[in-house]
């Protein structure tokens, strides 16, 4: 089991203690190993890793490289890799290879780092458990009867059980963030239009993101700077100079200032988790940081509205996979129309199915205005609510999701608890705003996560008091298995 | 049409734009490739691939709302139409639907009584096009092309502005003209370039309530838009008439029967769950680069023929319809600017001779065997009466099928018109002596016995004496009475 930092295994490598080569055996072998137990991966590639460990090393034995050379990492299957299967944990593309790849894993490739493979998620990245898969459920590395979370179970679960340093995962409306919390690892949801969508598998276009997934703050900002950056083929991606998120890290914590929302610690919320978070926030406190109530008091209209926009994206971005061109269609199609029928019914799954037809629903004539328009309404209301409190504090805190890792199976038939999954993590994205979630206890063994959310563009600063804390701290470096 | 009756016409006009890569890809656009080589992942719809916005065809939008006198607006938004069709590979078409990137022009055409009207353009908005299905040939299976996939188009939308079948053919060809001439279509309608749909409803006359119209689809010619509202009129009028209901629907134009027949009725129409496309961000222009842009229009057709009538002297309906088309216009001016060209003599020539001979082999001006620099030399030899108008013409023919200038079949052929007094003198007493007839009856104030006689004379020289001399020499032998 790996359980050094990227940062640790760059030393190993620069001082060729170890081989990118080595590493990059004992990560197959390792994935390998718990494959069977987990299910964390969808396709495995050993090949090519060991390809690009080996060049990893020609560089490293230059003397070059950044300091993601030769590390290895998974990526999330909806990230589209040339030559190399991209399902999106659906039988819809079970059988596709992109002939391109994403910008996103394109440049961590440019940095040096060698994909092992790529890893089970949510059909479509649709769910919050990676039960919604083709390739079966994902399980929790804490606790193999346990959901991983999701819908980037995979790469949370494959970063938690040690299989490798760094994982990608996209984040729709927590789905970096819930699995990392559930998964006991660090988790970043970009500010939305920081990393470049180009390549990865639309779900929500207006609220998807991807970023990065891996065992501390300090990782994470190494990722991050390697992932993020405009790119003219994603117009929504934001024009900044390139930034280094790791160099602040560090840096004294005393005097900033963190939100406290009052409506992420009503009367009903789980007090264990309550106890855990405010445990958390005292070392914060202890450390320098000013505390602050505020409110967002359209807190509980996210979750409504994430439900209409992100299905009616969803479903008008969906409608490519027809049967056509690629993916899967269905046998001996009648007519066009029983060809279409046919190919969606049998290639989706049925939260898929579920999502189109609610997002296909409220979109339609008599409909748009009383769902997509309203939601729109309530999505600008969240969004300036959040900008008028991050003007009297730096960040936000609260716990990232309401509980700890749920059974296997639990809430598979209950869609409407599952969605409620998300209701600290949803608003987050309705504004576009960056949040992490890290470690921040356990309950009954099982990890706890606490979100920080911040200022547009300002990843830094929670990067920052992200590391801060797990200096303080030594929550990130539990593993499981390890001494609890 | 019956004159209880009032048609009642709006058009939307789809003009392809003239862009090298597509409206959201970098893959070219050019027309008659294999199928499918053009289109690549964005156009094939791929999935994880992403829109860009080609600034080439918001550019030329632009052009056309100002030609049109239109509102540009600041801010335009790009939105999804989803319907499910093999020919479109996302599943939805990206077009502008709330907020287009023109709204409110004008064009105006003239009526057959002279006067002009303004037709309303209501809007006129970027999208890109489908690709096309095929089912020709393709033993039991339908093919798709995806090379159009993606194109850009213009969709120019009138206002219900026209009154019969002659003023939408009017409306179209006046559209037509500008975007061509403003370079942002090759206008080719045979490929699909340029296309419309027709609305057209009957109310009775004097009614201001308009009537339950018809869209009939996809009309790739103008003799096809004015046959097929002329069928939709008359059909609509026998219902009307019967005292039956029209039924508001989509129609298609079948050419081979001329005739319209139903498509989809309103209740079957598509709901296209139009909303803003998330993946690309509004389009905010700046009042300076529309300036910038205002700046480098070319002439439009209505300012040139204004000055084509100062500039060479020209009647109004010459320069009409040399500026019905740049490239006539274009080919007109090139003309007339070579030396000893009489541009009157040369507008003639291009709108009779030239435009004939087009017509009579099914040529474009761009493909006429006669450039300008030829026709010129042909021109300036009527100008300076090498030969007569007549000769001019077998000149021409002669240059239409060979590569020889003016000058060389004239020389070659020995078609100058003769001059030579003397030479003029004999055959003018020849024709006399053997007409005497005639001369009594001129002499007994017959006078259009005149024309006969110099007829004659221009036969006996083979078409090449020189007529005002012939009729002077003719002049003076009859009144002399010698």
């Amino acid at each position: 089991m790996l359980t050094d930092s990227i940062a640790e295994l760059s030393r190993l490598l620069r001082r060729r203690a170890l081989s990118s080569e080595e590493l990059a055996r004992r990560c197959l072998a390792e994935a390998e190993r718990q494959q069977p137990a987990l299910n964390c991966f969808i396709t495995l590639t050993p090949e090519s890793a060991l390809r690009q460990a080996r060049a990893a090393d020609q560089v490293l034995a230059r003397g070059e490289g950044t300091p993601l050379t030769g590390i290895p990492v998974a990526h999330k299957d909806i990230f589209c890799t040339a030559g190399v299967r991209t399902s999106c944990g659906s039988r819809m593309l079970d059988g596709f290879i992109a002939p391109y790849t994403a910008t996103a894993v394109a440049r961590l490739h440019t940095a040096g780092m060698v994909m092992i493979g790529k890893t089970n998620m949510d059909e479509f990245a649709m769910g919050s458990s990676t039960e919604h898969s083709w390739y079966g459920p994902c399980r929790n590395p804490w606790d193999m009867q346990r959901v991983p979370g999701g819908s980037s179970g995979g790469s949370a679960c494959a970063v938690a059980a040690g299989i490798v340093p760094a994982a990608t995962g996209t984040d729709t409306g927590g789905s970096i963030r819930q699995p990392a919390a559930l998964c006991g690892i660090t988790g970043l949801k970009p500010t939305y239009g920081l990393v470049s969508r180009y390549g990865m598998v639309a779900f929500a276009s207006s609220l998807d993101q991807g970023g990065p997934l891996a065992r501390s703050a300090e990782d994470v900002a190494h990722l991050l700077t390697a992932m993020s950056g405009f790119d003219p083929l994603d117009s929504t991606s934001v024009d900044q100079p390139a930034r280094d998120y790791a160099v602040n890290l560090g840096t004294d914590i005393a005097g900033v200032r963190i939100g406290l929302p009052e409506q992420y610690f009503q009367q009903d919320l789980d007090p264990e988790i309550r106890g855990v978070i405010e445990s958390a926030l005292h070392e914060l406190e202890q450390a320098g940081a000013i505390l602050k109530p505020v409110s967002l008091p359209s807190s509980h209209l996210s979750i409504p509205a994430y439900y209409v926009v992100a299905p009616a994206e969803a479903s008008s971005n969906l409608s490519r996979f027809d049967g056509v061109r690629y993916g899967y269609r269905c046998r001996d199609p009648r007519d066009l129309t029983d060809l279409y029928c046919r190919s969606r019914a049998e290639g989706f799954g049925e939260e898929v199915r579920r999502r189109i037809m609610i997002g296909t629903y409220v979109l339609s004539a008599g409909y748009y205005d009383a769902y997509y328009l309203r939601a729109q309404k309530v999505r600008r209301l969240i969004r300036d609510e959040f900008r008028s409190v991050l003007r009297e504090v730096d960040l936000i805190c609260g716990p990232t999701v309401p509980g700890t890792a749920f059974a296997i199976g639990e809430r598979a038939h209950d869609p409407v608890s599952m969605y409620l999954c998300d209701i600290f993590t949803v608003s987050v994205n309705l504004a576009g705003l960056p949040a992490l979630s890290i470690p921040a206890g356990f309950i009954n063994g099982l990890p706890v996560g606490m979100q920080l959310i911040g200022n547009y563009f300002h990843e830094e600063r929670l990067l920052q008091v992200a590391h801060a804390y797990q200096e303080m701290t030594g929550w990130h470096r539990r593993t499981p298995g390890g001494p609890a | 049409m019956n004159p209880r009756w009032e048609a009642v016409i709006g058009l939307e006009i789809h003009v392809q734009l003239a862009t090298r890569s597509k409206l959201f890809s970098g893959a070219a656009t050019a027309f008659g490739a294999a199928p499918n080589t053009q289109a690549c992942a964005v156009d094939l719809a791929l999935p994880g691939v992403l829109p860009v916005l080609n600034e080439a065809a918001v550019r030329m939008a632009i052009m056309f709302g100002l030609a049109i006198d239109g509102e540009i607006a600041p801010r335009s938004v790009f939105a999804r139409k989803s319907y499910f069709y093999p020919d479109l590979p996302k599943g939805y078409q990206i077009s502008q639907f709330e907020l287009p990137i023109v709204a409110r022009g004008t064009i105006s055409i003239p009526l057959p009584d002279g006067g002009t009207r303004s037709v309303r353009v209501t809007r006129a908005h970027l999208e890109e096009d489908a690709g096309k299905s095929m089912h020709d040939g393709m033993s039991g299976c339908s093919g798709i092309d995806l090379n159009r996939a993606g194109t850009p188009l213009i969709e120019v939308v009138s206002e219900p502005d026209m009154r019969s079948a002659l003023e939408a053919v009017a409306y179209m060809r006046h559209v037509h003209a500008l975007v061509r001439y403003l370079g942002i279509s090759d206008g080719n309608m045979q490929e699909g370039s340029f296309r419309c749909d027709a609305n057209v409803s009957l109310r009775p006359l004097g009614e201001e309530r308009l009537g339950t119209r018809t869209e009939t689809k996809n009309l790739n010619s103008f003799r096809f838009v004015e046959l097929a509202i002329e069928y939709e009129i008359a059909r609509q009028q026998e219902l009307l008439e019967r005292g039956e209901k029209i039924r508001q629907e989509t129609r298609l134009y079948d050419s081979d029967l001329n005739e319209t027949r139903p498509l989809r009725s309103k209740e079957e129409a598509f709901d296209y769950r139009y909303f803003p496309d998330p993946d690309l961000l509004p389009v905010e222009i700046q009042p300076q680069w529309i300036e910038d842009i205002r700046r480098q229009l070319p002439e439009l057709p209505h300012a040139r023929c204004e000055r084509l009538q100062h500039q060479y002297s020209l009647p109004k309906s010459d320069a009409a319809l040399l500026t019905a088309d740049r490239a006539l216009a274009d080919f007109f001016e090139e003309t007339a600017g070579f030396p000893g060209v009489d541009a009157r003599i040369a507008a003639n020539w291009i709108i009779g001779e030239l435009g004939g001979a087009l017509n009579r082999f099914q040529l474009e001006l761009g493909n006429s065997p006669v450039g300008p620099e030829r026709l010129a030399g042909l021109l300036r030899r009527i100008a300076d009466h090498t030969i007569s108008g007549r000769i001019a013409k077998q000149v021409f023919e002669t240059m239409w099928s060979g590569n020889a200038g003016a000058d060389e079949i004239i020389a070659a052929q020995g078609l100058q018109q003769v001059t030579d007094a003397g030479l003029i003198e004999k055959l003018v007493l020849e024709v006399l002596a053997a007409n005497t007839d005639q001369v009594e009856k001129y002499r007994a104030g017959k006078e259009k016995v005149l024309a006969f006689l110099v007829g004659q004379v221009m036969k006996l020289s083979d078409g090449k004496a020189n007529p005002r001399q012939v009729s002077q020499v003719l002049l003076a032998r009859l009144r002399g009475r010698s």
